[in-house]
């Protein structure tokens, strides 16, 4: 009963959004929804928990729609903690926004920002599709569950109308509907690959392609794999197929940019995981882990070159997350111990990436700009954004002892262990010139003294945008010093059903 | 009608949306394919001699949501828009055709080294499929004005769809309908954002959105 | 020699005139006029070729070859087309694209022979009537290839026979895709509506009657015939497709070959009546679309389907 749950409460919270008038209460309904659904993952992870060390664990029935294995309970629960995060940090900040019409700080245009009650409510379905993403077990479904997602936050990046947000918003959506447009295409060739002449063929559920592999036909499936990688990496940002993610991140108010990069790609990503599933039970994990990891190796690549002399810091921000799915797709397509990697990177990462752009999104509203040049002092101004700004940084570049800078030696070590010296070495490197990228723009923001006419005016800082990044980067930094034990078991799981050990 | 007739239509539709400069002509014409493409699953399955109420269900509401709505929905977006009613083309007409005629040729080419795990019903489903798919791409990419990306996106969609429909006919219904609501939804939300382009920029040249770069 | 393969051509030869009269005509009742006797080409002819000619002190005998030649172009590819129950006069393989290269011919003399005047006013002609030509020599070409892979056949006389086999009920997507080419085709080479006005006497907007203002005389009489004889020409290959001989008998064929000339003239006449002449620009998408439906009919045949 969890399963349906989990997405009728976003579901139904979000269409009433829409028609509910007052403020307060909308904020509080979204606040409340981020906590009933993190309440839910909770329970579904005891539920895991105790089927795990029971002595006649219930497996997913063939032909299920909706279920929760230990990759989508992982992604669950990133989605729905970074959600109860960005929802009470999206209270401030909601109640900082004007109302009225005001001015653009770029362009010195008037803009008005969408209504209170459309961002609410598209900020719930973005909950429900992203909840539908996860625990869909079909890949119809799946793809209904991606597309949905594009559709419901594409008005997010619109909040602020203005030019350069709605040129954001008309790039997310072309771009991401034609990716997806394609990774539809890709769920056909693998209906076409189980295509049985003489019998009835499977309705694409997951369970039944993974315990029935012998039907598929190679080559059919393996142009799915290909179809979901594009179509799906679109959505997840994978280098060449990134150029809408930039735009997308920096243009959407911080609480936004955190969902996407931390949540939605990590959806996305879910899509690939479960074509790769496919691909290592039918034998053909050669092909797919090849593919992933010269697109991961690629993606980390564009964005080093991109991270390297940025002026946007939101922009920086947004390729880091390229990088980081570019490692993701790596760590799985290394096999082995990759894999535990990659599922354990995609948590901190997402964890990690949320504090930034919400800490980010701090620093954009006491400077009033996103020229890293124009920011100095964040220290002096913002202690404790600015101590985020660093320890996100920190984590964010894979240094100890944050938890991403384990996930990241893991796979590292995946690399080695299975024998690509030449991989690791430019893994290595692109780690190595993406950290003095990043250290050249995050740290002179840091440093220094802010210019005078702002420290005057300058305000407490609010607990409501300060307590969520904080509890994020802490939550990183506790992964790095103890890996609970029952993770570590979701972790292993995980890790066997895409081909790892 | 049969079948190879229909998707042949089909692709003079393609074909016609190439060499057109009008949007609204390429509005019908879209529309026009869709109601073809609704006549496909109900052609297929009265070839092998059976008619199931759910096919009936699943035709009618593709005709509903090609042929009326998807038009409907584009032509009121440019009527409100009150734009420039050219396409605006990167590529010229002539080219555009002639690209058209090389993907046609391409596609036979390499459907004819592909193997099916089982026979099509017909020779012309994966070329014309893979055509469709293709010429959709390209309108996306060499038209500057929004809406005819808009119609580009739905043929592509078609495209997919004809392949869908002809090699992997067995999908659930429900996924389907699924999917069908989500294009909806996807035509529905980019209207809107034309519309808004339209009063921010006065123009929706999408070659001018060009301010987010690095 | 029988005498019914010289059938085909004497017809083309005495009643080609015809069909401009049967076009105007058409116009003229459209247009709520009388319109010009039927028989008035013919009397333009007799006319022209009791005319002396003046010939410019900057022409060479590139000029007065022109028209000669375009005229002698036009009536050998006039021996190659059957029609009706009839045989051509000459036939072998590949017989369609010696028809193409001369209707070429043709065309090239009377492009040199405009140019050759130093007019820029034919310069301009000449220059468009080569585009225009070259774009839709394409989609002749690849329809009468799709044609000979339908049939297998590379002479028009063995294809218009293989046609008659009921090949419409066969492979008629193919053959309708064709028919329409053809018909652009038709259209564009003998300079008509929606490609050229035949009419208008405006240099700017003219092609092919641009470059033959210069001629006079029996010159431009030749000129008038061989276009008659094309126009005739590329006419019968497309009744020859529509109307393939079905009652087996030569004199009844050929009879419901040369009705549907006439119906076709007419055809010619209402499309010139309700369309307006296209933008030069457009042009080109015109012929281009033509040619990709002859692709597309030959993809089609290579792919298997027309069969």
């Amino acid at each position: 009963m969890i399963v349906p749950a989990l997405i009728l409460v976003p579901l139904c919270a979000g269409l009433l959004a829409f028609w509910w008038r007052a403020d307060g209460p909308r904020r509080a309904l979204l606040v409340l929804t981020a906590l009933v659904h993190s309440g839910l993952t909770v329970a579904a992870w005891v539920q895991w928990n105790n089927n795990l060390h029971s002595s006649a664990p219930i497996a997913i029935l063939p032909g299920t729609w909706l279920a929760l294995d230990a990759a989508g309970l992982l992604f669950l629960s990133t989605v729905s903690a970074l959600f109860l995060g960005c929802a009470i940090y999206g209270v401030g900040y909601l109640g900082r926004e004007k109302h009225q019409p005001h001015i653009d700080y770029e362009e010195h245009l008037f803009f008005s920002n969408e209504p209170e009650a459309v961002f609410t409510g598209c900020l719930l379905l973005f909950l429900a599709s992203m909840t539908l993403v996860c625990t869909s077990q079909n890949f119809g479904l799946l793809w209904v569950g991606v597309e949905a997602t594009t559709l419901a936050s594409a008005p997010l990046i619109y909040f602020h109308r203005q030019h350069r947000s709605l040129e954001a918003t008309w790039k997310y959506l072309l771009i991401c509907s034609v990716g997806i447009a394609l990774a539809l295409l890709g769920n056909f060739l693998l209906a076409v690959a189980t295509s049985d002449p003489r019998g009835p063929t499977t309705g694409l559920f997951i369970t039944d392609l993974v315990q029935n592999p012998g039907k598929l036909h190679a080559p059919w499936l393996k142009a799915a794999f290909l179809f979901f990688l594009v179509g799906y990496g679109t959505k997840m940002g994978l280098a060449p197929m990134h150029t809408w993610l930039p735009d997308a991140h920096s243009e959407s108010p911080s609480v936004v940019s955190a969902l996407l990069s931390g949540a939605l790609l990590n959806c996305a990503f879910l899509g690939i995981l479960r074509a790769h599933q496919v691909c290592v039970a039918a034998g053909v994990e050669d092909f797919s882990q090849g593919l992933l990891r010269v697109f991961g190796l690629g993606s980390m690549a564009i964005a080093a070159v991109f991270i390297l002399g940025q002026v946007d810091f939101k922009r920086m921000l947004a390729y880091s997350s390229v990088e980081h799915m570019g490692i993701l797709s790596l760590g799985v397509g290394l096999g082995g111990r990759g894999a535990f990697g990659a599922g354990l990177h995609a948590m901190n990462h997402s964890l990690t990436k949320a504090c930034l752009f919400l800490v980010a999104g701090n620093i954009l509203a006491a400077y009033e700009t996103k020229v890293v040049k124009d920011v100095h002092g964040v220290r002096r101004l913002l202690p404790l954004s600015g101590i985020l700004w660093i320890g996100g940084f920190m984590s964010i570049t894979g240094a100890p002892p944050f938890g991403t800078f384990l996930s990241e030696f893991t796979i590292l070590k995946a690399a080695l262990d299975q024998g690509r010296p030449i991989v690791a070495v430019l893994y290595l490197a692109l780690l190595a010139v993406i950290f003095i990228g990043m250290a050249g723009i995050v740290l002179p923001m840091a440093q220094g003294e802010p210019s005078a006419a702002l420290y005057e005016s300058r305000r407490r800082e609010a607990i409501l945008s300060t307590l969520p990044p904080a509890v994020f980067c802490l939550a990183v930094l506790a992964v790095g010093l103890y890996l609970p034990p029952t993770m570590t078991a979701m972790l292993d799981e995980v890790s066997v059903a895409l081909g790892g050990n | 009608m049969s079948t190879d007739l229909n998707l042949v239509l089909v692709m003079l539709a393609n074909l016609a949306m190439l060499g057109s400069s009008r949007l609204s002509a390429c509005i019908r014409l879209s529309a026009a394919q869709g109601i073809l493409l609704s006549l496909l699953p109900l052609q297929l399955e009265l070839a092998e001699h059976k008619l199931a109420p759910r096919l009936a269900l699943f035709a009618l509401t593709i005709l509903v949501l090609k042929g009326v709505v998807f038009p409907a929905l584009l032509m009121r977006t440019l009527r409100t828009a009150d734009v420039r009613h050219e396409v605006v083309p990167m590529v010229g007409y002539v080219s555009s055709l002639i690209f058209g005629v090389i993907v046609l040729c391409f596609s036979f080419w390499v459907s004819s080294r592909l193997i099916l795990p089982h026979p099509a019903p017909s020779p012309l489903v994966l070329p014309l499929a893979l055509s469709t798919i293709l010429i959709g791409l390209f309108l996306i990419i060499s038209r500057k004005t929004a809406l005819m990306q808009v119609v580009g996106y739905l043929v592509l969609e078609n495209g997919i769809f004809i392949f869908g429909v002809a090699l992997a006919n067995k999908t659930p219904l429900l996924v389907e309908m699924g999917v069908l609501l989500d294009v909806f939804v996807a035509v529905f939300v980019m209207g809107i954002a034309i519309f808004h382009i339209n009063r921010e920029f006065d123009h929706i040249d999408v070659n001018q959105l060009t301010s987010l770069k690095d | 020699m029988e005498v019914a393969t010289l059938l085909p051509l004497a017809v083309t030869l005495i009643m080609s005139p015809l069909l401009l009269g049967v076009i105007n005509r058409t116009k003229a009742m459209v247009g709520g006029r009388k319109g010009p006797p039927l028989l008035q080409p013919y009397y333009d002819l007799i006319k022209l070729l009791g005319k002396g000619a003046v010939y410019s002190r900057t022409t060479t005998w590139v000029f007065r070859a022109g028209p000669i030649v375009s005229l002698a172009g036009c009536v050998l590819a006039a021996t190659l087309v059957p029609l009706g129950g009839c045989e051509s006069l000459i036939k072998f393989h590949g017989d369609l694209i010696l028809l193409a290269y001369l209707l070429g011919l043709g065309r090239l003399c009377t492009v040199l022979a405009a140019l050759d005047t130093g007019s820029p006013f034919e310069g301009m002609g000449a220059s468009r009537e080569a585009m225009f030509s070259a774009l839709a020599e394409s989609a002749f070409l690849l329809g009468l290839a799709a044609l000979a892979r339908n049939t297998g056949a590379t002479s028009l006389t063995q294809m218009h026979a293989a046609l008659a086999d009921g090949a419409w009920s066969v492979s008629g997507l193919t053959l309708a895709l064709v028919t329409v080419a053809l018909l652009v085709v038709f259209l564009a080479e003998n300079s008509r509506i929606p490609v050229d006005d035949p009419n208008t006497h405006l240099e700017l907007t003219m092609i092919h009657e641009v470059m033959v203002l210069d001629h006079g005389g029996p010159d431009f009489a030749f000129i008038l015939y061989g276009a008659s004889i094309k126009l005739w020409v590329l006419g019968a290959l497309i009744i020859n497709l529509v109307l393939a001989p079905s009652a087996g008998e030569s004199v009844a064929d050929l009879g419901v070959a040369l009705a549907g000339m006439l119906i076709l003239a007419v055809l010619v006449g209402l499309i010139e009546s309700t369309m307006a002449r296209l933008r030069m620009p457009r042009v080109p998408q015109l012929l281009v679309g033509a040619t990709a439906l002859s692709g597309l009919a030959l993809v089609l045949e290579f792919g298997g389907i027309g069969k």
